[in-house]
């Protein structure tokens, strides 16, 4: 690639690639939004939902 | 349906992240929590497909992606679904999430192409590897790296970010930092 060459006024415009920094940055960010919704645990909804289907198939199987 | 209990524990575990990630995909907590139902009822109805000793996460989630795109595939037909549509439905309830913090972090997650997204999603936050993110999207790893560059460059762009300095945790941070710096 011819990358090197191309001086840093460019960087603005079309930042080819970006740095580690941002990278970090972006990431830690998913990922606190991502964890907001993971540290709801399970909401009863699908605790009950296995329990129910459980329960079913005894019922349906024994 | 007679379940063993270690199966059981692998699916309710793996609940916490498939609604985070259903929630990332469709933009919407209603829409994610029947998106992470139907995934539940087919993975169990389907549990002896499940082979012991693979990943039971990576399995759940491929279910719920697969599931996804032919729900999103029709409701495009539908209605002329979009991104765009995607961003404006995301605009429309902020509460829904909470914490207004990443709303702007979400919705310019909300404008990138789906799978540019969903690669993100399944690398950057759910923690799977290239390899598995590859598995549960059926394509190549090499296109799983790609778009997650892809992605990560067009958040930079949209968030404005050239540098780590140039965004805080929040916006009230960013706009300190735009005021008081030059």
């Amino acid at each position: 690639m011819e990358a090197a060459a191309t001086g840093s006024k460019k960087v603005n415009s079309k930042p080819a690639k970006l740095g580690r920094d941002v990278q970090a940055r972006l990431g830690q960010q998913l990922r606190a939004m991502y964890d907001e919704v993971v540290n709801q645990g399970v909401p009863d909804r699908f605790s009950d939902l296995i329990k129910r289907l459980e329960g079913d198939g005894k019922k349906d199987e024994r | 349906m007679p379940m063993d209990e270690s199966v059981r524990k692998a699916v309710l575990g793996a609940v916490p992240s498939l609604r985070a990630f259903a929630i990332s995909l469709c933009g919407n907590v209603d829409r994610a929590d029947d998106l992470v139902q139907e995934t539940l009822l087919r993975a169990l109805a389907n549990i002896d497909s499940f082979q012991p000793g693979t990943n039971m996460s990576a399995w759940l989630f491929t279910i719920l992606r697969n599931h996804f795109r032919s729900e999103y595939r029709k409701r495009r037909r539908e209605v002329e679904d979009s991104d765009g549509h995607h961003a404006e439905s995301l605009k429309s309830q902020p509460d829904q999430y909470g914490h207004v913090e990443f709303r702007e972090f979400r919705e310019a997650l909300a404008q990138l192409p789906a799978d540019q997204r969903e690669a993100l999603i399944l690398v950057g936050a759910s923690g799977f590897s290239y390899e598995e993110a590859a598995g549960i999207c059926g394509c190549a790893v090499g296109t799983i790296k790609s778009r997650v560059n892809r992605a990560r460059t067009r958040l930079a762009e949209l968030l404005h970010v050239n540098s780590a300095e140039d965004f805080g945790p929040d916006e009230t941070t960013r706009a300190v930092l735009a005021s008081g710096g030059e």
